[in-house]
């Protein structure tokens, strides 16, 4: 596996954060993670998140939110921050083939399960997924802000079989709000991917 | 946010151990469990809560993630997530009250996070408490006052409140578990024991801070709801600002044992407009033994809201609560469930 590690240094956070340090609790269920050091590290930890595929270490901030780690230690900026308080799903990644949102998982808590972001959703081809072809075919999106989001979440609602019916698709996707109200086309972009998903 | 060390507890004896400055039920207590983080983390960052140290508890789940339905009832481990518990078929067709709470709370994203322990502890969403830049809040800073009672309290509670707090319980599931008899099952640095779930949320009591009757290290590893007749025909309406992904304005958990026409028992319980999770045994005296028609609901509602007390903003409470629950009683009563399953 293709492993990569954050080479710049703390972040702005990471400076101001204080002596948080990680005590070693034994974590016996959790051994597959690598050893964490302690107090010393002035409030950064080492970590591993398995991204897209890939490994990558991290030496972050424990404070560190999933979405501050891909957006600012991995370059990963397709996943949005729109409130960071869990009420807009612009930072819906999938956690385990799971829809989920990375600004209320700590990043440290995210180790040990496979995190899917927008840029990992396209075959190793560069063929685009069915359900991002089908936002670009339904014009289902304004400024794009929240279409990550949106693109993700829609690919676990196919999966969960929660997109039958357009009342349904409604429901299942009220986690991801849009400012730009694409909500009728981007019901159109899921009808047509569905279909094409092997699922739904 | 502030600096906190984690930690993450193998087995409930390691979680008791590291957690046992979770305080006395205090909603700021310096050691916080990590579940699915929806709420604490949310806290954390706007500076609500400040642990200094966060347990991570989601070890806990190979364990305590598991639902079993017996001729006792329903068990749930604390946690399960609340999308597994909201799409169980056994829940869904012996409990729907209970995957209904739970399926028209928050988003798909949130329930595949939250777990059903956590979901019961959610704090209040109270404006003036989420945000420290208010000084006032009696929750957050015992003693210095409650911004709301002449503030901005639309979506606060009518029952259960005094003087010092209105604030609303905003949660869903916990308004079943109160209504259906539910047990809280707790382990903790001296071992395990059994609460009622209406036992599990204080009172007011002029000391909003405290908000549980949990003990220091203690872990909530599941609940066990009753068997009972008028679990099948439940139901859990939920009124809220949208129609979806929002708390409640107002609902109702009704549970009914019908015989024929008339009431044989009822379980009834009450949310968003209440302090904590609510059961009205008041609404439920009034209707056993009565035939359930428009006229015993709104009897029945009446005696819900007796002590309701509004502020302002949050005036049309009491009506749309009774309301919902009219509505909620006349579904339930409809509902196609055969008495004898
Ligand atoms: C935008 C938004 C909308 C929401 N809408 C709704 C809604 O409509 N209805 C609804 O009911 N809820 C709603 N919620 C709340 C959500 O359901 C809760 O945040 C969630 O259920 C909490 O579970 P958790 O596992 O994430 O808890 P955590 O955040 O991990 O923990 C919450 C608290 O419980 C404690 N804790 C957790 N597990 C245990 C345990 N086993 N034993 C002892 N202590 C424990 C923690 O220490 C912490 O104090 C919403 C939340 C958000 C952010
Ligand atoms: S940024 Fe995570 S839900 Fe809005
Ligand atoms: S396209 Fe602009 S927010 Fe959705």
């Amino acid at each position: 596996m293709h492993q990569s590690s954050d080479t710049r240094g703390p972040s702005r956070r990471g400076v101001m954060g204080a002596a948080a340090g990680l005590a070693a609790g034994s974590a016996a269920r959790v051994a597959a993670q690598p050893a964490v050091s302690g107090a010393e590290s002035g409030g950064h930890v080492a970590m591993r998140l398995q991204i897209n595929g890939h490994d990558h270490d991290l030496n972050v901030d424990v404070r560190t939110s999933l979405l501050d780690a891909l957006r600012e230690h991995l370059d990963l900026t397709g996943s949005k921050k729109g409130c960071d308080q869990g009420q807009c799903g612009a930072c819906t990644v999938l956690i385990d083939d799971q829809r989920e949102l990375s600004c209320l998982t700590l990043a440290i808590a995210a180790q040990g399960r496979r995190i899917t972001t927008i840029e990992g959703l396209a075959g190793a081809d560069g063929a685009l997924h069915p359900m991002q072809q089908a936002f670009i075919d339904n014009d289902a999106f304004q400024c794009g802000y929240c279409t990550p989001g949106q693109i993700l979440s829609a690919v676990a609602c196919v999966a969960e079989g929660h997109a039958t019916t357009d009342a349904d698709i409604q429901e299942h996707m009220s986690g991801n709000l849009c400012r730009c109200g694409a909500y009728p086309k981007i019901v159109l972009a899921i009808k047509q991917a569905r279909g094409q998903m092997g699922r739904g | 946010m502030r600096p906190f060390t984690y930690e993450r507890a193998g087995d409930l004896s390691e979680a008791s151990r590291l957690g046992a400055n979770t305080g006395q039920g205090q909603t700021d207590a310096p050691v916080q469990f990590l579940a699915g983080g929806t709420t604490l983390v949310d806290l954390m960052k706007l500076d609500v809560l400040r642990p200094t140290r966060v347990v991570d508890i989601s070890p806990l789940g190979a364990d305590l993630a598991g639902v079993a339905l017996t001729s006792r009832g329903l068990h749930l481990g604390a946690l399960a997530t609340m999308s597994k518990v909201a799409e169980h078929p056994d829940v869904r067709r012996a409990y729907p009250a209970i995957a209904e709470s739970l399926s028209l709370a928050a988003s798909d994203q949130l329930r595949n996070m939250a777990s059903l322990g956590g979901n019961v502890l959610q704090r209040t969403r109270c404006p003036y408490y989420r945000d420290p830049s208010w000084e006032a809040c009696n929750k957050r800073r015992p003693g210095s006052g409650c911004t709301a009672i002449q503030g901005y309290n639309h979506n606060h509670a009518v029952l259960g409140v005094d003087e010092n707090c209105i604030a609303q319980y905003p949660g869903d599931l916990g308004v079943v578990l109160a209504a259906f008899d539910a047990e809280v099952e707790l382990s903790g640095p001296s071992g395990a024991r059994l609460l009622a779930f209406t036992s599990l949320h204080r009172p007011a009591d002029g000391e909003p801070h405290l908000e549980t009757n949990l003990r220091p290290g203690e872990v909530i590893t599941g609940f066990n709801v009753p068997a009972g007749a008028w679990t099948r025909r439940s139901l859990y309406l939920k009124v809220r600002d949208r129609s979806s992904y929002e708390f409640a304005l107002a609902s109702a958990a009704v549970g009914l044992d019908m015989d024929g026409e008339t009431v044989r028992q009822a379980r009834i319980g009450l949310g968003g407009v209440a302090y904590r999770p609510w059961r009205s045994p008041e609404a439920e005296a009034v209707l056993v033994g009565k035939p359930l028609d428009e006229a015993t609901a709104k009897a029945a509602t009446d005696a819900a809201f007796a002590g309701a007390v509004t502020h302002g903003g949050n005036d049309f409470k009491p009506e749309l609560g009774r309301r919902t629950l009219v509505r909620a009683l006349l579904q339930a009563q409809s509902l196609p469930v055969s008495e004898a399953s």
